[in-house]
């Protein structure tokens, strides 16, 4: 190689001290370069795993993949590193297919891509085949307010069952620090303490679930996930979901943004504080049964699921769901489903 | 005072830089869905200052974006917080954000972190 022109100290990477720093790291400040970067970021992910015993050698176990950049860049990762460092899994690619057009029928094209790109098997459930209903006819039905609630109950259960079909006990998906960041602020604004004290583990293997849920990328930055998936070139889609709108978790989303640009280190120390209450909340176990209708798991007599389908089936939107919208709040990918509803009440704001 | 002031005729603008512009993660709706753009602005600004990054952001806003939701790219004058920008592959923080001074040439790539997951 000719040498390059001399790089002044002050953009030098401050780990190998010889190329160019590309990257400014959210956490520290540290200035990397493009390799050092992406190695530290799979370190990161890796000490995580390692440190909370995520992984069983010999285990199957799925990746929840919307084709979107946190599942892009966690099944990159996971590959990456299960090579390396020889965790002897085997991952799949499980995704859901909600029944949105012109939504998820490309990213699941973009999923289908990556299947072949990291031979994954794939799989791929639909709101239609498990419920009868596609996210389309739920709207056409409900009209779009309320539309996430369904969406979330029915994606939860979803990815459960398809795990169940692959004979799968554990998925992971890929939430990172921004989300949880997110649902911690939203859980102590509502008050919820049950949820706060969930929201933060890294595995949860839920009294309601009988797969284990798990989160490799709960310490990773949102800025530092797209940074990787860019100077690794991944292919990924980013549209937003047409039905939008969750305007609460909008807002916290935009004050957690808006604090990250003030002081980086906030998205951590909110997910830091949510471990600490954590350890402070006793935990509830509550009395589980299986729904009286599908079998699964329920703290009720029908699970959430089935009596979102009673209301829908018997074309009475709404009543029930305000009720049941619950715990799977947080577990609508954030990242999937905000976005545009955060602009949309600044939009209310200028317009009041 | 960083209102501008009204563009003279010819003269106070020396020749305009070439630059490419990129929109990513989602970012490319908001600019007739189109990720490239190659742009000519003027290098120097109204009262001869060589032009910055909050220029060129003002620029994109009036000139480029033909979509009326500015506030999903800039808010308050300033590129909205969950929006990277790269120069010439680098975070824009290592290379002082808005005050950045615009190259002939530079690649200026902004992209969304706040969809799709």
């Amino acid at each position: 190689m000719p040498p390059a022109l001399p790089i002044p100290a002050s953009k030098l990477c401050e780990s190998c001290l010889s190329a160019r720093a590309l990257i400014s790291r959210p956490k520290t400040h540290q200035k990397l370069c493009k390799p050092c970067f992406l190695s530290t970021f799979e370190s990161e992910i890796h000490a995580t795993i390692v440190s909370t015993n995520l992984f069983t050698k010999g285990s199957r176990i799925a990746i929840g993949a919307s084709g979107g950049k946190d599942s892009t860049v966690l099944a990159s990762v996971l590959k990456t590193l299960n090579e390396r460092y020889d965790y002897g899994v085997e991952f799949v690619l499980l995704s859901i297919d909600e029944g949105i057009k012109g939504y998820r029928d490309d990213s699941l094209e973009t999923v289908k891509r990556n299947a072949i790109q990291y031979g994954m098997e794939l799989v791929i459930v639909s709101y239609e085949e498990l419920y009868g209903w596609s996210m389309d006819s739920v709207v056409e039905s409900i009209g779009k307010k309320g539309n996430c609630t369904y969406c979330g109950v029915f994606r939860r259960q979803a990815l459960d069952r398809g795990a169940e079909r692959l004979g799968i006990h554990h998925v992971v998906t890929g939430h990172n620090a921004d989300d949880i960041a997110e649902t911690v602020l939203m859980n102590l604004l509502r008050g919820d303490l049950p949820r706060l004290h969930r929201c933060t583990s890294i595995i949860t293997s839920s009294t309601s679930s009988p797969i284990a849920r798990s989160k490799p990328l709960k310490y990773a930055y949102e800025k530092e996930i797209v940074l990787y998936a860019l100077h690794k070139k991944l292919d990924y889609f980013s549209t937003e979901c047409i039905y939008s709108p969750e305007a609460f978790r909008g807002s916290a989303r935009t004050l957690i943004k808006a604090l990250e640009k003030v002081r980086p280190s906030a998205i951590l120390d909110i997910v830091r504080s949510g471990e600490a209450f954590s350890r402070m909340i006793p935990s509830q176990a509550q009395a589980m049964s299986n729904c009286a209708r599908c079998g699964y798991l329920t703290s009720q007599k029908l699970c959430k699921a089935c009596t979102l389908l009673e209301g829908l089936n018997k074309n009475r939107p709404k009543t029930i769901v305000e009720v049941e919208a619950g715990i799977e709040d947080e577990e609508v990918s954030s990242s999937l489903w905000r976005g545009i509803e955060a602009i949309k009440l600044v939009e209310e704001g200028i317009a009041n | 005072m960083g209102e501008q002031q009204d563009p003279s005729p010819n003269g106070i603008y020396s020749k305009p830089v070439s630059l490419n512009i990129e929109f990513s993660g989602g970012l490319e709706m908001l600019f007739s869905n189109q990720r490239s753009h190659h742009i000519q602005m003027p290098a120097k600004g109204p009262s001869k200052q060589p032009v910055n990054i909050g220029f060129l952001v003002r620029h994109l806003c009036e000139n480029l974006m033909k979509d009326k939701r500015k506030d999903l790219f800039v808010l308050e004058d300033r590129i909205r917080p969950g929006i990277l920008v790269l120069i010439n592959d680098a975070d824009w923080e290592l290379e002082g954000e808005e005050e950045y001074l615009i190259q002939d040439g530079d690649t200026i790539l902004f992209v969304s972190t706040l969809h799709g997951g």
